[in-house]
C-alpha cells in the first residue's frame, strides 16, 4: 500500500454507512406501513407511497452500498434520499392528522 | 433559497468551484451526511412509533402533538443535513474554513427540553393518580 493513502478503508466505511442508512430507512418504512394499515383509504394510499419511496431509495442507493474498489462520492443521490426522508416525515404527519378527524 | 436547493441537485456546478480535494475528505463529508440522515430517520421513526404504540393521552391530543413534533424535527434534520453537506463540500474545495453551525446545540437542547417536559408530565400524572 502506498504511504499516506488508505484505498481500502475509506470507501468501505462509506459503503457500510450507506447500508446502515438504508437499513434505518427500511425500519421507518415498515413503521409507516404499519401506521397506514390502520388508517382507512388515506392510510392505504400513504402506505403505498411509503413503499414506493423506499423502493426508489433502494434502487438509487444500491450501488452506493455494494461493490469494491473506489467509491463514488456526492452527486444527486444525497439530496434525493434526504428529500425522500422528508417525504416519509410528511406522510407520517398526514397519517397522524387524518386519524384526528 | 431556491438557488441553494437547485445547487444541491446540480453536481456539475458543485465541481466547478475550487479544486478536487483528496477523496477521503469527500467520503468523510458524505459519511457525516449519512449519520445526520440516520438521526433524521430515527426522529421520523420515533414519531411514527409514538403515533401507533403510545396509548391515547388525555391532555389535548398530546400523543399526536409528540408524534408530529418528532416527524417535523426529523424532516428539518434531513434538509439541514443536505445543506451542511453541500456547504462543507464547497468549503473543502475552496480550502476555506468549514462552516460553523449552531444546529447540533439547538437540536440537543430541543430534544432535552422535550424529554424534560415529558418527565414532568409523567410525574404530574403519577402524583395525581397516587
Amino acid at each position: 500500500m502506498s504511504a499516506g493513502r488508505d484505498p481500502g478503508l475509506q470507501p468501505e466505511r462509506t459503503r457500510l454507512a450507506w447500508r446502515r442508512t438504508l437499513l434505518a430507512l427500511t425500519v421507518v418504512t415498515v413503521l409507516a406501513v404499519r401506521l397506514g394499515s390502520t388508517g382507512g383509504p388515506v392510510g392505504t394510499l400513504a402506505s403505498g407511497v411509503a413503499v414506493l419511496l423506499w423502493g426508489a431509495a433502494l434502487v438509487l442507493c444500491w450501488s452506493r452500498g455494494t461493490g469494491t474498489g473506489p467509491a463514488r462520492t456526492g452527486g444527486r443521490t444525497l439530496p434525493l434520499v434526504a428529500f425522500g426522508t422528508v417525504g416519509l416525515a410528511l406522510l407520517g404527519a398526514l397519517l397522524v392528522m387524518s386519524g384526528l378527524w | 433559497m431556491w438557488e441553494a436547493i437547485k445547487r444541491w441537485f446540480d453536481p456539475a456546478e458543485a465541481r466547478a468551484v475550487g479544486e478536487t480535494p483528496d477523496y477521503r475528505f469527500s467520503l468523510a463529508n458524505e459519511r457525516t451526511f449519512l449519520a445526520w440522515l440516520r438521526t433524521a430517520l430515527a426522529l421520523v421513526g420515533g414519531g411514527l412509533a409514538a403515533a401507533q404504540f403510545l396509548p391515547p393521552l388525555p391532555m389535548g391530543h398530546l400523543r399526536e402533538v409528540i408524534a408530529i413534533a418528532l416527524l417535523l424535527l426529523g424532516g428539518i434534520v434531513a434538509v439541514r443535513a443536505v445543506d451542511h453537506w453541500a456547504r462543507t463540500e464547497r468549503a473543502i474545495r475552496l480550502g476555506a474554513e468549514l462552516p460553523a453551525s449552531r444546529f447540533p446545540a439547538v437540536l440537543a437542547l430541543t430534544v432535552g427540553a422535550g424529554a424534560l417536559l415529558l418527565v414532568v408530565a409523567v410525574l404530574v400524572r403519577a402524583v395525581g393518580a397516587g
